[in-house]
């Protein structure tokens, strides 16, 4: 008991003092308090009509953004009761309870807020509210004032000359790195990454189910506040400190949980975007060999997929292909992967001698002559290839080994249908893709690249090839795009110049593939994943504000780079554990290193 | 790790004729100099003389305009990962370390031009592959070893302090295993303990094999630490020769301190003006105080 009263007591000899000044155990009872009163409100009626999608009607059974109220309060009341510091409730807050209970009640807040707004502004006023939302919303306030009014989990920094508000508040949102957990069973170590990635799993599954546009907002706000409501308490440096440890078993529980999707999936809709994700994803984790390794901007990196695209479609067999020939899968996927490569290494041998600026330029320009060239081989205005604007069409499905992928498939009383089939078969590149990633990363061609990257010059003075390790990049990058793009030719029936564009409102273009990498974590496998999966779903679900997509989304990004310019993932080379001394150049230990090595050199 | 030097001296590095033009600028004006192996050469000169445009045609970042460079009797082509290749390994003047690697990291791209795996072979992870990273690993380990850098193998090169970013730079040009090591002012900025430790470091460098060549301004720890020293002034050699003969040279002395121009003050004037600032002291403190 010791020892938790020692972690959850603020650390001595610093500024603590809360935004809200309270006696601290009425902060608490407040803060839990308010939550008990917002996850009560979760079970009573919202409004008096179903006419609001989800039905907020029914008392004693929470429905739509009702859930999202319950969980997200739930964890609220959690880490507010963590704070008590009650036995067996040390785990959940390992780095400081008090700014993760701060997020999640205004996550809380967040959610019930847009519920109530919604449902007033859809339904027209505020009368339309049953009590039950008044109870969740005043327990929402109340425990977002009470958890303001808890103690910092970490001291104001007393050299801060920003003392303003803002900057407090800010603070008050952070917390100390936890300290090395006490080491598990390794049995139960791996049972938790399992669990994770199942959570991970289902918190993906509910974000691509989501039926409507008002519940998928509430998704969204709820897994942000209580994401980073989880990453300040600590549970998630925990865990990626366990899948550092077990990065087989990780990597295998990752493909597990995106293996089982398919199998959660009774709508076939659904299965089509989580197919979409995943090409785009694998994408955007091949454009980050190219930007995130090496650091080449590519800017036209979706003509590398449209190449892929192309060729696989123009070798299927289709009606609509100008060249009569049909090829089994796998040799169509070797030839698209081939025909990017031989495009990969004759746009970058010439412009990759190029530096920065430049070479943005000229892939920007190589993307828009892809798309324009398609566009114009089309009989009319050049030889008849592509058949210009209309595309390829009618290609057929892939067929393995004699399995067709195009009809739905029964596996173990699950019927995968044709979408299903192709996310399977999509995996399978997904992890490819993943393999060369991390193989080519961590190895001497791979730290050829980020040295490239980080200081040419020195680079090339320590004996790197910098135009060859750059093409090898490029090329790769283009490679893998390519494949990418084999299946995309399937998967959409048709291949058209317009699909392939620079900037558009929907994924994959080439704007969006660059916003996944860089929103995701440059130099990261799981960052480009999650930048893709989110810069998809959020435009395919938010149809409802189709004009103003692309200005959110650039003010998203603009926020997130002020906020977090390191992405959502960010590129910890080799796990660095030693996080909380960033700055290690201190001086008391300098004068003794120099000592020991004059004795060492001279030796 | 030391291996003898051969008691015959070999050429290591011949630059003949070194002539580097900017336009009509000419840094480096037919500037010829021998490295012998076993050797520690200093390149002094005031700011601007051109050492480092020197070194950088030695390196082939630039391409001498005349002149050529040639390590071991073989002709260096102008470009640097050859040169780096063919075994000339340098530090630079303003730290180039890559900031975001880790300190083992910057080792094991020193290392790449002692390697020869390539994509696929990290792609399918052969026996070779693994043994080669195993090596390389081993070697870089022993050059922080060697430079005290070990315990820190782990960390960004960015957040080391300075004194070891330096070190670290010389243990990434070491890794590449070179017969020549150049060294662009290794101890600026550093305090003379920790530019003892420096010419410590160079010492044992020497002693594996490695011939050294060294620009720096630090007088005191050129002269102790070289065996031959060269003058560039204005892009040309002024003097070559032992520390004490450069040290005595009066061209050397003039180029750092200046020489007396036409009509300077003599020993007369000098001495009437000091007597003129003595018997107004008053008027000197009272602007030391406004300042």
């Amino acid at each position: 008991m010791a020892d938790t009263i020692t972690k959850n007591s603020p650390p001595t000899g610093g500024d603590v003092t809360p935004l809200i000044s309270l006696p601290a155990a009425t902060a608490r009872i407040a803060t839990v308090a308010g939550s008990v009163l917002a996850l009560a409100g979760t079970f009573m009626a919202w409004t008096w009509t179903s006419a609001f999608p989800g039905d907020l009607t029914v008392t004693g059974y929470p429905g739509g953004l009702q859930v999202l109220v319950l969980i997200s309060s739930a964890l609220t009341l959690l880490f507010a009761l963590s704070g008590y510091g009650i036995r067996g409730l040390n785990w959940v807050a390992p780095g400081g309870p008090n700014a993760a209970a701060r997020l999640t009640a205004l996550g809380t807040l967040g959610t019930v807020g847009y519920t109530l707004g919604a449902i007033a502004f859809q339904l027209g006023g505020v009368v339309n509210l049953e009590p039950g939302a008044w109870v969740a919303g005043i327990g929402a306030l109340i425990a977002v004032v009470g958890s303001l009014a808890l103690p910092f989990d970490q001291p104001f920094p007393a050299g801060d000359p920003d003392k303003g508000g803002w900057a407090r508040f800010r603070h008050s949102l952070t917390a100390p790195h936890p300290p090395r957990a006490r080491a598990l069973p390794s049995a139960v170590e791996i049972l938790i990454i399992v669990a994770g990635f199942a959570l991970g799993l289902i918190v993906f599954t509910y974000g691509i189910d989501t039926e409507y546009g008002e519940l998928f907002v509430g998704f969204l706000i709820t897994v942000a506040f209580a994401f980073t409501g989880l990453a300040r308490a600590g549970l998630v440096s925990r865990l990626t400190a366990l899948t550092a440890r077990y990065r087989g078993i990780s990597l295998a529980a990752a493909f597990a949980a995106a293996l089982c999707f398919p199998f959660t999936q009774d709508n076939d809709y659904y299965a089509l975007i989580g197919t979409n994700i995943l090409i785009f994803a694998t994408v955007a984790l091949g454009l980050n060999v190219v930007v995130g390794l090496a650091g080449l901007l590519d800017l036209g990196y979706v003509a590398f997929l449209g190449v892929g695209a192309y060729t696989a479609a123009l070798v299927s067999g289709s009606a609509a292909s100008t060249i009569g020939v049909e090829f089994p899968f796998w040799a169509a996927v070797l030839t698209g992967g081939a025909v990017s490569l031989v495009f990969g290494v004759v746009i970058g041998a010439p412009t990759l001698r190029l530096r920065g600026d430049y070479l943005a330029i000229v892939t920007l320009g190589f993307g828009e002559i892809f798309r324009v060239t398609m566009n114009n081989l089309n009989g009319a205005s050049g030889p008849d290839v592509t058949n210009g604007a209309q595309g390829i069409s009618a290609i057929p499905d892939v067929k393995i080994f004699g399995f067709d992928l195009g009809s739905p498939h029964d596996i173990g009383g699950f019927t995968l249908g044709r979408n299903a089939n192709y996310f399977l078969l999509m995996l399978l590149f997904t992890a490819i893709v993943v393999m060369v990633f991390n193989r080519s990363g961590s190895s001497r061609i791979g730290r050829a690249w980020v040295a490239i990257r980080e200081d040419e010059t020195a680079a090339t003075a320590m004996g790197i090839n910098g135009f060859r390790v750059k093409l090898i990049a490029f090329a790769l990058g283009a490679t893998l795009a390519g494949l990418a793009g084999t299946v995309q030719a399937h998967v959409a029936y048709s291949v058209t110049p317009d699909q392939y564009e620079f900037a558009g409102t929907a994924p994959p273009n080439s704007a969006f593939l660059l916003a996944a990498v860089i929103l995701g974590g440059m130099g990261t496998v799981s960052g480009p994943l999650i930048g893709g999966a989110l810069l998809y779903l959020i435009p395919a679900k938010l149809d409802f504000m189709d004009d103003y997509q692309l200005l959110l989304f650039g003010l998203a990004l603009i926020l997130l780079m002020r906020f977090r310019p390191e992405g959502i993932v960010a590129n910890k080379r080799a796990q660095l554990q030693f996080h909380e001394n960033d700055q290690l150049d201190l001086p008391e230990q300098r004068l003794s290193d120099t000592a020991v090595d004059t004795t060492k050199a001279g030796a | 790790m030391n291996t003898m030097t051969t008691t015959t001296t070999t050429t290591v590095l011949d630059a003949s004729d070194v002539t580097m033009r900017f336009g009509g600028l000419t840094a480096v004006r037919s500037v010829s100099l021998t490295v012998n192996s076993g050797e520690i050469v200093g390149l002094i000169g005031p700011n601007g003389a051109g050492k480092t445009t020197f070194f950088n045609c030695l390196t082939g970042l630039y391409v001498p305009t005349e002149g050529k460079v040639s390590y071991k009797g073989t002709v260096l082509p102008p470009k640097p990962h050859l040169v780096t290749q063919a075994g000339i390994a340098r530090t630079f003047q303003n730290i180039r370390l890559f900031a975001n690697m880790t300190v083992l990291e910057n080792v094991l791209v020193g290392r790449h031009t002692r390697t020869k795996e390539g994509l696929w072979s990290a792609l399918l992870r052969g026996p070779g592959f693994k043994r080669a990273e195993k090596e390389s690993k081993e070697r870089a380990m022993e050059l922080l070893e060697f430079t005290g850098l070990a315990a820190k193998a782990d960390h960004l090169a960015r957040n080391l302090p300075y004194g070891e970013q330096r070190k670290l730079e010389i243990a990434r040009a070491l890794a590449s295993e070179p017969g020549l090591l150049l060294l662009d002012e290794p101890t600026a900025g550093m305090n003379p303990q920790e530019t003892r430790a420096a010419e410590e470091l160079i010492f044992a460098i020497r002693d594996m094999g490695i011939a050294v060549l060294v620009i720096e301004h630090d007088m005191r720890f050129i002269f102790n630490l070289c065996d031959r020293v060269a003058c560039l002034v204005q892009g040309e050699k002024l003097v070559e020769g032992t520390p004490e003969v450069v040290q005595s040279d009066e061209r050397v002395i003039a180029a750092y301190l200046g020489t007396p121009f036409e009509g300077a003050p003599g020993a007369d004037e000098l001495a009437e003006v000091e007597a003129a600032e003595a018997a107004a002291p008053s008027t000197n403190s009272r602007t030391e105080e406004a300042q």
